[in-house]
């Protein structure tokens, strides 16, 4: 669009055609004052705060509904403009309760602010207040109506925002007031938007009212360790007993890939670190029963152990199952312990998408997948399978504010009518377990269409619809796990027809893709590089173990068949979610690395209780290949992170750990020596280090050391350094790894949770399952 | 939920009136709570239903409407306004005077469910002060004594 | 019913068939009924509006807009339709004109609202009542629907091959949905809150389609014009300010009542020719000249030309034509609380300052006026007052400003009065004397 050059405070600005003035201003670094104005939601001019004197005007005008044009003289600081501000915060602290000592949202006040800023020193107001009583919505929101400045934007962010549009404003005039859509409660999706968006501390979260001050707070930005979408969240951590107590999620720095969305996951499913049921220190299996250990004596016996069974019955024996919310760099570290320390390719995960195949079908070819950013901007969505609302909530807020801002145009074919058809510009049902005959429409092959049109979407519609998708520049393809293997490559061979067309792989856990990227399969090693033909790695991990690897369910077989002596579950719970049953694994020594007792563990002879990924440091890559930095926010005492535990472990093995860590400081020579038998490794590494203007590290357990390693030989995960320690997401090119594989399509296995749900993990959240309760008995209730 | 005839026939040939169902809202809230006396939640889930809102919009419509209402009144809902017209020819006056007879207060309801009192705002009747409205029907050029005399008639009728 | 009074001064032009018998269909086509439209559809749009424009119509929902001109501002062109919207939500306290109107000759408000709709090219007209009014509302629906019976109404209108439908709507209780914006939420079936202008309705107005938006006695005013001329329209008023207009007597006088009066009648003859003077013997305190929001004015001020330009050179408003007028037993306090507790009752409660604003002067104006009232309260009040005006969302917020400022500036000794704790003044037994015999 055209500039449009106008004067503020004397300034000369310019911004674009249909610029708002409120906008302009910030651009040109002049701050306007505002309540109910709120970026990429409607406007409502109801706060008056942001007035300013516009020349030629007689009134003065609300910035946050002018629209800029040229010419336009603006001053945005004068008495006048002054006063009117000082007098809508007057008015607004006439009726406000004077509570801000024990408010959530004293220190974080827009209203407090505005106070300061334009104050009201002597109170002109000497009615009484209207007072009423804190009432509770629903298990994360609570609403204090006195302090409501009725600013809307609660109201709009669930409407307009969430599509969910839970929150109303009934009566009128001074006994407005924001309302719930079931009288007195909420029924929504509990994602805490309208809490976080609430300028006062009129919406507070039950998850962190009355709970601290936030001054008293330190603030640590990380990544969501919940649903694949990787939402970056600030957690909120205070000193407690047993470390550092989380006790609030937001995103208050709106620097992450999810802007200003953030789903009840990643904003109050912190909790789960704090539950009671908290693994405090190792428990070894005696007499049949697990009893609380020492970690000396764990390791002592879990090295002992895995060292018998490897040189007695060989690597083959000993099965590894790693885990799709540990980081990267454990993930790396497991894949290499397994390898090159217990010589076995019976490495697997809970999979839940298939990235090997999509490796496979884009191998060699670059700039095919989306961002989750790109969702945001991308001007058509086609989203194939998968319910994102419930089981992508980012993926599905890119999507609406992009339709709703951008007017991008939204495809969902789907054997369910799911939310999203809501925002859909071409909705086709599909037949259950329909997916890949869509792929194979779309691709051409119109021999499916009878069976399509099955489901009630005449053919006609399909085949609109087909032309509509072809007719699309730049799209974005999201699909879900219902597409597997070869479909997968047919769907990319249909996108490399189109113009600019990008995938996007749906997986379910945070950190599913990074299992994948970093070679938790039996076949292929860290950035899809067959195991078979490994060369890179032999040289870097040193020998390899030549047998093929078992798969997740085989490595169960073997076990029955008495085959399998040793299994290493790191931060995983096959039994519960895979529904293994765990007699079969009652002949193998097993070792489990969790935070609770899962049904996995509960049968482990070893359990080692391991930090969460807000405990520590690494990285971690979403669903789309968005590669982020996570950060150690709280602290349990006596919980280690996994990375800690697999090098311990190789430790109490008799292995050298810096043939498994690259650390230790000196010169670069002293470093080759060191290491011994891998020769050339170091130097290599070292090499690759200065290159890149960075240092070794100090100890095996510093994670960042094998990001390092990642970085340098992983291909894809070359990304800025700097850029992922300033906290920007970089995106992976799947397409640089190895040939990746295509698997037998029963080994994906969803995980079907929802918005309240997160595996085993989510069972340990209070927020969630008080969230499933109050659901479930206002069911009995309307079933009465 | 039924409704009258009249009111379907009315209804049905409302919503053809506008681009938008839900546009047939406001008068259709007021005509429903004519016949139900109140806008009970089964009125508000019902017209939801019919114009494709959520119970939640309906409620803050109706909430918003100063004659709508969603707890029950009495039969006869008096009306008395004290506004500045009324004011200066007595409208206060007469609004206290069906207090103390009806024995009850603004937005109150006498115990046989017979009256309702509430102190209104301007009724449109202003040249002809003081004025009030019994459910729709207006009386002017109030007195006391004319008002005293209104409410026994209705009183009248409402037990016969 | 409404009481029918009459003058010799008045000139009949909108309540020429009060009494007539004009609400029957036929009834109304003896007296000139629907000549207007079939003379509007042979001018053509630009034709009609410039006879409009030239008869010097102004809106008579209080603005005083020209009506005229606003229909020119409907662009020719349109994606969307187009709609007229009669506002006939009369809620301004003072104001009874509309419903006399409604009562009397609801033909001439349909005729109205056809010769705007022709005007601009809508094909929809809405012809919108308040809730209260049931009757008028009962009265409005059997005039539609008579008129569809004789093919007014509906296709091929007169068999002009104009097609364009009438239809009422209705409202539930809600002063600001007089409010034009608030009105065309109201009427799309949502809460009265004024919608963000620009855009203005004529160009973006009800369901995203331009939108003429007027007053009922606007619209019936209308078909005189077109069927008598501009030029004989615009000569009965004063300059800029054409025609008459319904003036509402009320208040204290002898003889109140709804009379139409020529633009520019003189106030003063008004009061105590036309209204009878007041009643028991006493004196003028003050008139509110306009309905409820307009600034009071002084007995010394009243000598003055009711037509907007005047009245608004005499610091206050013509507005809906509301005459309401005090003796001197009046407290004004009481009337100011009486006022503000109005427009605290209908703020829509959109923007800060006119929802907290009137809450704030209602509480304070209570407690003054019961006698708990300190000096910097009468400051106050008029720094409330002056911190709303012109800056609320909608002139509701105005409307509350205006008239509180002008009584603390004109009337504050009697504040001083009530200070201290002082009983108000004007407290008596009895209260208000008797004015009806
Ligand atoms: C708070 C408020 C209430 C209003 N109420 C009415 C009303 O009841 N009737 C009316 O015709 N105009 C009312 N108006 C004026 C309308 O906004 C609008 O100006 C008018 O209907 C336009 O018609 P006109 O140009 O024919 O006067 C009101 C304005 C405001 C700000
Ligand atoms: S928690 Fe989310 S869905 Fe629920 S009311 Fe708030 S914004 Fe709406
Ligand atoms: S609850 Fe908060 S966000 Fe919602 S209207 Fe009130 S102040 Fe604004
Ligand atoms: S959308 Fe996913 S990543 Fe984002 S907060 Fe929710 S669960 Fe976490
Ligand atoms: S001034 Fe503001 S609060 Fe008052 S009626 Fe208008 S929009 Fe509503
Ligand atoms: S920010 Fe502009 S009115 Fe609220
Ligand atoms: S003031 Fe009472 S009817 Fe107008």
């Amino acid at each position: 669009m055209a500039d449009v050059t106008l004067i503020v405070d004397g300034k000369k600005v310019t911004a674009p055609a249909g610029t708002l003035l409120i906008e302009a201003c910030k651009s040109a670094g002049i701050e306007v004052p505002s309540f109910c104005y709120y970026p990429g939601l409607s406007l409502q001019g109801a706060c008056r705060m942001c007035v300013v004197k516009v020349e030629k005007m007689p009134k003065l005008q609300t910035a946050c509904t002018t629209v800029i044009t040229e010419g336009m003289v603006v001053i945005t600081d004068s008495e006048e403009v002054r006063q009117s501000r000082k007098a809508m915060v007057e008015l607004l602290l006439g009726n406000h309760p004077l509570d801000c000592p024990v408010c959530d949202a004293g220190g974080e006040c827009e209203l407090q602010d505005m106070a300061f800023s334009y104050g009201a020193p002597e109170s002109r107001y000497t009615e009484a207040k209207n007072h009423r009583e804190e009432q509770q919505w629903s298990p994360v929101v609570y609403f204090d109506r006195p302090r409501c400045i009725l600013c809307y934007r609660c109201v709009r962010v669930c409407g307009e925002g969430m599509d969910v549009w839970a929150l109303g404003v009934q009566n009128r005039g001074v006994s407005s007031i924001i309302a719930p859509n079931q009288s007195d409660h909420l029924e929504c999706e509990e994602c805490g938007m309208c809490i976080d968006i609430c300028p006062v501390g009129a919406l507070t979260s039950g998850a962190y009212r009355y709970k601290t001050r936030p001054w008293e707070m330190n603030h640590v930005g990380t990544v969501c360790t919940h649903c694949g979408d990787g939402c970056k969240t600030t957690l909120g951590v205070r000193r407690s007993d047993t470390g550092m107590e989380i006790v609030r999620g937001d995103n208050r720095d709106k620097s992450g890939i999810n802007n200003d969305f953030l789903c009840i996951k990643g904003r109050y499913a912190f909790d789960f670190a704090h539950n009671e049921e908290r693994l405090m220190q190792p428990l070894i299996r005696k007499n049949g029963k697990l009893e609380p250990s020492t970690w000396e004596e764990a390791f002592e016996l879990i090295g002992r152990r895995f060292r018998e069974v490897r040189d007695k019955d060989g690597g083959q024996a000993i099965g590894v199952i790693g885990s799709t919310r540990t980081t990267n760099e454990e993930n790396y570290l497991l894949s290499k312990f397994a390898r090159a320390v217990l010589k076995t390719n019976n490495v697997d995960h809970h999979r839940s998408a298939d990235f090997p195949a999509l490796a496979a079908a884009l191998h060699g070819k670059p700039g095919k997948t989306a961002t989750m950013r790109d969702v945001l901007t991308a001007p058509a969505i086609l989203l194939i399978g998968n319910d994102a609302t419930n089981q992508h909530p980012l993926l599905a807020w890119q999507i609406r504010t992009n339709v709703r801002l951008r007017s991008a145009k939204l495809y969902v074919i789907n054997s369910a009518e799911i939310k999203l058809k809501k925002q859909a510009a071409g909705f086709a049902l599909l037949p259950a377990g329909a997916d890949a005959k869509a792929v194979a429409f779309l691709s051409g092959d119109d021999s499916v269409l009878d069976s399509l049109a099955a489901a009630g979407t005449a053919r006609d519609a399909w085949t609109a619809l087909r032309d509509q998708v072809r007719g699309e520049q730049n799209l974005v393809i999201a699909f879900g796990s219902e597409l597997r293997g070869a479909d997968i490559e047919k769907l990319a061979a249909f996108a490399s027809t189109l113009t600019g067309a990008k995938l996007i792989c749906l997986a379910d856990y945070s950190n599913s893709r990074g299992a994948s990227d970093m070679g938790l399969y039996p076949d292929l090693l860290p950035g899809y590089e067959p195991a078979a033909s490994a060369s890179k790695f032999q040289q870097e991990w040193g020998s390899l173990p030549a047998e093929k690897g078992l798969t997740l369910p085989e490595m169960i077989d073997a076990a029955k068949d008495g085959k399998l002596k040793a299994l290493y579950v790191v931060g995983a719970n096959p039994v519960g979610r895979l529904g293994i049953d765990p007699f079969l694994l009652s002949k193998s020594f097993v070792v489990v690395q969790d935070m609770f007792l899962t049904e996995t563990a509960r049968i482990a002879d070893v359990v080692l209780p391991s930090a969460n990924a807000y405990e520590k440091s690494g990285t971690c890559t979403n669903t789309c290949g968005d590669l982020q930095l996570v950060k150690k926010a709280g602290e349990v005492t006596d919980c280690k992170p996994d990375f800690e535990m697999i090098v311990r472990i190789a430790d109490a093995m008799g292995f050298d750990v810096r043939g498994l860590v690259p650390f230790g400081g000196g010169t670069h020579s002293d470093m080759g020596q060191t290491r011994g038998a891998q020769s050339g490794e170091a130097d290599r590494h070292a090499v690759w280090l200065e290159a890149h203007n960075l240092e070794p590290k100090m100890t095996p357990f510093d994670p960042m050391a094998i990001l390092d390693e990642i970085q340098r030989v992983v291909a894809g995960y070359d990304v800025s350094r700097v850029n992922l320690l300033a906290g920007a997401d970089q995106h992976i090119e799947i397409a640089e790894g190895g040939a990746g594989a295509i698997h037998k399509p029963e080994l994906i296995v969803p995980a079907n949770d929802g918005l309240f749900s997160s595996g085993t993990l989510g069972r340990y959240s209070k927020t969630l399952n008080s969230v499933m309760e109050n659901r479930s008995a206002d069911v009995e209730v309307a079933a009465d | 939920m039924r409704f009258s005839d009249e009111f379907e026939t009315r209804f049905s040939e409302m919503i053809t009136h506008y681009p938008t169902k839900r546009s047939a809202l406001v008068p259709t809230l007021l005509y429903a709570q004519d016949e139900v006396g109140y806008l009970s939640d089964e009125v508000i889930a019902e017209l939801a239903g019919r114009l494709g809102l959520t119970e939640l919009e309906v409620r803050n419509v109706i909430s918003y409407y100063s004659m709508l209402t969603t707890k029950p009144r009495g039969k006869y809902n008096v009306q008395v306004c004290t506004n500045i017209a009324c004011m200066l020819r007595g409208g206060e006056e007469i609004l206290d005077h069906c207090k103390k007879k009806l024995g009850i207060g603004h937005k109150g309801t006498t115990e046989d469910g017979l009256f309702s009192l509430e102190e209104v705002e301007c009724i449109g009747a202003c040249s002809w002060a003081a004025a009030a409205q019994v459910n729709y029907d207006f009386h002017e050029n109030l007195t006391i004594e004319k008002m005293d005399k209104i409410l026994d008639e209705y009183k009248k009728k409402g037990t016969q | 019913m409404a009481y029918l009074v009459s003058h010799p001064d008045e000139v009949k032009v909108v309540s020429k068939r009060f009494g007539m018998g004009a609400t029957d269909i036929d009834r109304y086509l003896e007296l000139d009924g629907y000549e207007a439209v079939q003379k509007a559809l042979g001018m053509g749009p630009d034709a009609i509006i410039n006879e409009v424009k030239n008869s010097g119509l102004r809106g008579r929902g209080g603005a005083g807009f020209s009506t005229g001109m606003k229909w020119s501002f409907v662009p020719k062109q349109s994606a969307k339709p187009k709609y007229v919207l009669c506002n006939g939500d009369e809620s301004e306290p003072g104001t009874c004109k509309d419903r006399l109107i409604f009562e009397h000759d609801p033909h001439a408000v349909i005729e109205g609202v056809m010769i705007a709709a022709i005007a601009v090219g809508a094909h929809t007209g809405y012809i919108y009542i308040r809730g209260e009014y049931r009757y008028l509302s009962v009265i409005m629906q059997k005039a539609i629907k008579d008129a569809y019976a004789k093919g007014f109404a509906g296709k091929n209108i007169f068999g002009s091959g104009y097609d364009l439908d009438i239809y009422w709507h209705g409202g539930a209780g809600a002063y600001e949905v007089g409010e034009e914006s608030a009105l065309m939420e109201s009427l799309e079936g949502k809460r009265g809150i004024p919608r963000i202008r620009p855009p203005f309705p004529a160009v973006v107005g009800l369901w995203g389609g331009p939108t003429v938006i007027n007053n009922a006695e606007t619209l019936a005013s209308v078909p005189p014009i077109i069927l008598g001329g501009a030029e004989a329209y615009a000569k009965v008023g004063t300059p800029k300010n054409g025609g008459t207009r319904l003036f509402c007597l009320a208040g204290h006088l002898n003889k109140p009542g709804v009379y139409e009066l020529p633009m520019g009648y003189n106030l003063k003859k008004m009061i105590y020719d036309v209204g009878g003077g007041i009643p028991n013997g006493r004196e003028l305190k003050a008139v509110v000249p306009g309905g409820s929001s307009t600034p009071v004015l002084l007995p010394e001020e009243i000598d003055i030309a009711m037509d907007f330009d005047s009245v608004a050179k005499a610091g206050s408003m013509l507005g809906s034509g509301g005459v309401v007028v005090l003796d001197d037993t009046t407290c004004i306090v009481k009337f100011a609380l009486r006022t503000i507790k109005f427009y605290q009752h209908e703020s829509c409660g959109w923007c800060i300052p006119c929802r907290e604003g009137t809450d704030w002067l209602k509480k304070t104006l209570t407690r003054f006026h019961n006698g708990g009232g300190v000096k910097k309260d009468i400051d106050n009040i008029y720094y409330l007052a002056e911190n709303m005006l012109g800056r609320t969302f909608c002139p509701l917020g105005d409307a509350a400003a205006m008239p509180t400022m002008a009584f603390v500036k004109k009337f504050r000794k009697e504040f001083e009065d009530h200070l201290d704790g002082k009983p108000c003044p004007y407290e008596r037994a009895g209260a208000t004397e008797p004015v009806l015999a």
